[in-house]
């Protein structure tokens, strides 16, 4: 059963994909790229990777529509230019491409297989060592927050890196910014359903981050879908109230330190490790009890990994949103 | 705290720094602060290299985990020696830039470019001393989004479109790169570097592993902009803020070619059979026709940057080509040149970073009769241009030689040779046509009007220009780095 779902969900990107390739309407390209991404959210639920899904749900179908989005409604452009390039050369590279990847999966591990190298080497230990050493349910977040955190800490820096891109292009520092009178974009604010159903489900949206972002070390979530999710309520306000009001929430200057905030906690805890006389992210020093000590890291870091997502997205956002009213 | 925290140091410092000094307001102060701290980050640089000079080779486990199940980072000779070359390029370039950098950035938006600069100098050593493939991508992203931002500030508009194709490259080289690592997990279950060497063993036969070193070979080469695979570097390097010319283009491709001898070498080697022989039928040839191509192109072009960058596209061709003769000389040469190009190129950029403080396009045309006015900086520039070519005394010398010393072992001799020394003539030829024009060209009327360099810059320029000097009369760092490193690389043969 699981396999038609699978081939069935796969068919649906690959025709999707196609879709994305195929139409000239830029908004109809964004749109279908929001659906790749929620059948492929969907693909990874089939392979049992809960916390991939939600990530891929929440940025992927969610976040980064509304960013595309947002920078569609800049360029003014609803249509992509045709180009007079041949693509013949294009299509022998993707194809070779993809073909080298197919000829490289006929002698690998099947899919599920219990023997496969992925399950045989470092996963069992994984599951050993977060059940008697860091003692949470929730093995993915033990792997990504303590086991590899150098790794997610660089990642977030690569989000941090990201929303510095867009503020220096963009131009929209936050010192220009305040100065700067924001005409009166009015958002959605003649709509009275949706501002009334849209503001309705806000505080909800809220609760469900805040309850991915402290819950990740018992089921699916963590910092980077908790962010993703907050951003996103935020932003709604900002579209059904209008632009002003919504940076008088957060405002810029704010997105900034937020941003800043959270990898300087993440990357402070790793120095206090080192200064209690540990290896950096070491959390076992952080407290008497080497658990204990373990899950306060990782509560600690993954705030640092929430904020830090948050105020990128919503900096980007707004970078896009207050160019528009210029 | 002790030196075992050296390897997190190096790229703990500017990574934490980097937000602090995203948030100042102050152009001047977040100048300082980035100065500051990528002075410690060479600090520690020299330390880990002194740590290796003296034989070890520094582990250091992130989180406290022992690999396989956590970050190992992991320096031996090789990127020790790059280590110095990205601090030192990046501290060098700082120090010399606070003019060209307010004047091309902007004060208002100098903080936010400080913050990148720092993003890009822990990228590339975080990359460097990283033990795991996966984790090696994840600085590759830090070092490619900043590196982006740095190119993007240039004052042209030109600078736009060319660092978006920049974008999509290096996104390509990341994501093949990416595929491969993949790859090699699935058959082995491990991201660890020497981990995962163990575990090929017995599967290195598959098509998996051999894709997957494919994967990263070709996505490296993009990356390393090896040709033909560098039409993204001449103009992102061109309209570039000068200053940012000088740190990228001295470390940011060899970072790329570093990871690619570090996997090609260390995890595929000993598992592949006859992986070597993809240097000799594949890199080789590239490598040959990448060192005649940009020697002409930069003969034949008119931005002085423009000439700089096709010239780095025939040196990246002299160290794959050392690297491709699988010797001890060549390889020897090979990471040899690494360092001494970055010293010449460096020196060069920063020369042409104090001419572009008068002159906004960097044209032969315009700068006619400019070397005049500003003889310290042409002269600067000239030493920096005989490192370059390879003229005896210099840092270029050195490794030029042992590049010619390695094609002499080689089975190739004679046309290794007439390649190298036309080259090299080549190279005469571009710096030349640019000294020609900057000494004995009528000035025109903007170069009249102009005097010398800021003489905290001049200094600056000439320290790299001493540099190039001292490493061409005492080699002995490098060489002893160099050479160690190609003991490891070839002990990795059968």
């Amino acid at each position: 059963m699981i396999e038609i779902i699978g081939i069935f969900l796969l068919c649906l990107t690959v025709i999707t994909a196609i879709g994305v390739v195929r139409t000239t309407s830029l908004f109809a390209a964004v749109m279908l790229m929001g659906i790749f991404s929620l059948l492929m959210a969907a693909a990874f639920i089939l392979l049992d990777a809960a916390d991939v899904a939600l990530t891929e749900a929440a940025v992927g179908a969610g976040i980064s529509t509304v960013l595309m989005l947002s920078a569609l409604a800049l360029t003014g452009d609803r249509r992509e230019k045709p180009s007079n390039r041949p693509r013949v050369l294009s299509l022998i590279v993707v194809v070779i491409t993809a073909g080298t990847i197919f000829y490289a999966t006929f002698d690998k591990p099947a899919l599920g297989d219990p023997k496969a190298p992925i399950h045989q080497h470092v996963t069992p230990e994984y599951f050993a060592m977060t059940r008697q050493l860091i003692d949470i349910p929730n093995v993915v977040t033990a792997v990504l927050a303590s086991f590899r955190g150098y790794d997610t800490f660089g990642e977030v820096l690569v989000v941090f890196t990201a929303g510095i891109g867009v503020l220096f292009l963009l131009g929209t520092g936050p010192t220009t910014r305040r100065r700067r009178q924001l005409s009166s974009a009015r958002g959605l604010k003649h709509h009275q359903p949706l501002r009334i159903g849209g503001k309705v489900v806000i505080p909800f949206i809220i609760l469900f981050a805040f309850y991915v972002q402290f819950h990740g070390e018992y089921s699916p979530g963590g910092g980077f879908q908790a962010g993703a999710i907050f951003a996103a309520a935020v932003i709604l306000y900002g579209l059904l109230e209008g632009e002003r009001r919504g940076l008088a929430v957060l405002p810029p200057q704010f997105l900034l330190y937020m941003s800043a905030g959270g990898a300087l906690l993440f990357g402070g805890v790793g120095v206090a490790c080192m200064l209690l006389g540990g290896n950096f992210l070491d959390y076992n020093v952080l407290a008497n009890d080497s658990v204990t000590a373990q899950q306060l890291g990782i509560l600690i870091i993954e705030l640092g990994v929430g904020v830090t997502v948050a105020g990128v997205l919503l900096a980007i956002y707004h970078a896009f949103a207050a160019r528009g009213v210029q | 705290m002790d030196s075992v925290h050296l390897p997190a140091l190096q790229v703990v410092v500017p990574l934490l720094t980097a937000p602090i000094v995203a948030v100042l307001r102050d152009a001047r102060l977040s100048w300082l602060a980035a100065v500051v701290t990528s002075v410690m980050t060479f600090v520690v640089s020299v330390y880990i290299v002194q740590h290796v000079l003296a034989g070890a080779v520094l582990s250091y486990q992130m989180g406290g985990w022992a690999a396989p199940y956590g970050i190992e980072l992991r320096v031996d000779s090789l990127n020790a020696l790059m280590l110095l070359v990205v601090s030192g390029a990046s501290t060098l370039a700082l120090l010399a830039g606070r003019q060209s950098l307010t004047l091309q950035i902007g004060e208002e938006r100098l903080p936010l470019f400080m913050a990148a600069w720092l993003l890009a100098l822990a990228g590339l050593v975080g990359i460097l001393v990283s033990g795991d493939a996966f984790n090696i991508f994840v600085f590759m992203e830090i070092s490619s989004l900043a590196s982006y931002i740095l190119i993007s500030g240039g004052p042209d508009r030109r600078a736009l479109p060319s660092v978006f194709k920049y974008l999509i490259a290096g996104t390509l080289g990341a994501t093949f790169y990416l595929i491969g690592v993949g790859m090699v997990y699935m058959m082995t279950g491990t991201l660890n570097i020497a981990d995962m060497e163990a575990r090929l063993a017995g599967v290195g036969d598959t098509n998996v592993v051999f894709v997957a070193a494919g994967f990263i070979t070709i996505g490296l080469a993009l990356k390393a902009a090896i040709y033909p695979m560098h039409a993204w570097m001449p103009n992102a390097y061109t309209f570039a803020p000068n200053i940012v010319t000088a740190f990228i283009a001295a470390c940011s491709t060899k970072v790329a070619l570093y990871v690619l001898l570090r996997m090609d070498f260390f995890v595929f080697q000993k598992n592949l059979v006859d992986h070597e022989s993809q240097f000799t039928y594949l890199l080789m040839p590239l490598a040959l026709l990448g060192i005649v191509f940009g020697s002409v192109a930069a003969v034949f072009e008119r931005n002085i940057k423009r000439i700089l960058a096709f010239s780095s596209v025939a040196q990246i061709g002299y160290i794959l080509l050392g690297a491709s003769l699988i010797s001890v000389s060549g390889f020897t040469a090979a990471v040899l040149h690494l360092f001494n190009h970055a010293l010449a190129k460096s020196a060069l950029f920063l020369a042409v970073a104090a001419m572009g403080l008068y002159f906004a396009r960097l044209r032969l045309q315009v700068l006619r009769g400019a070397g005049r006015k500003m003889p310290w900086t042409f002269a600067a520039f000239v030493v920096a241009g005989l490192s370059l070519i390879g003229v005896p005394g210099t840092a270029g010398f050195v490794s030029k030689w042992a590049l010619i010393s390695a094609a002499l072992e080689s089975n190739l001799v004679v046309p290794l040779l007439v390649l190298i020394l036309g080259s090299s003539l080549l190279a005469i030829v571009y710096i030349g046509r640019i000294v020609e024009h900057l000494w004995f060209g009528d000035a025109t009327d903007k170069a009249v009007q102009i005097g010398e360099a800021p003489s905290w810059m001049l200094a600056m320029v000439w320290l790299a220009v001493a540099a190039n000097i001292w490493f061409g009369l005492d080699s002995s760092l490098p060489m002893a780095l160099a050479q160690q490193s190609a003991i490891d690389l070839l002990r990795q043969l059968p």
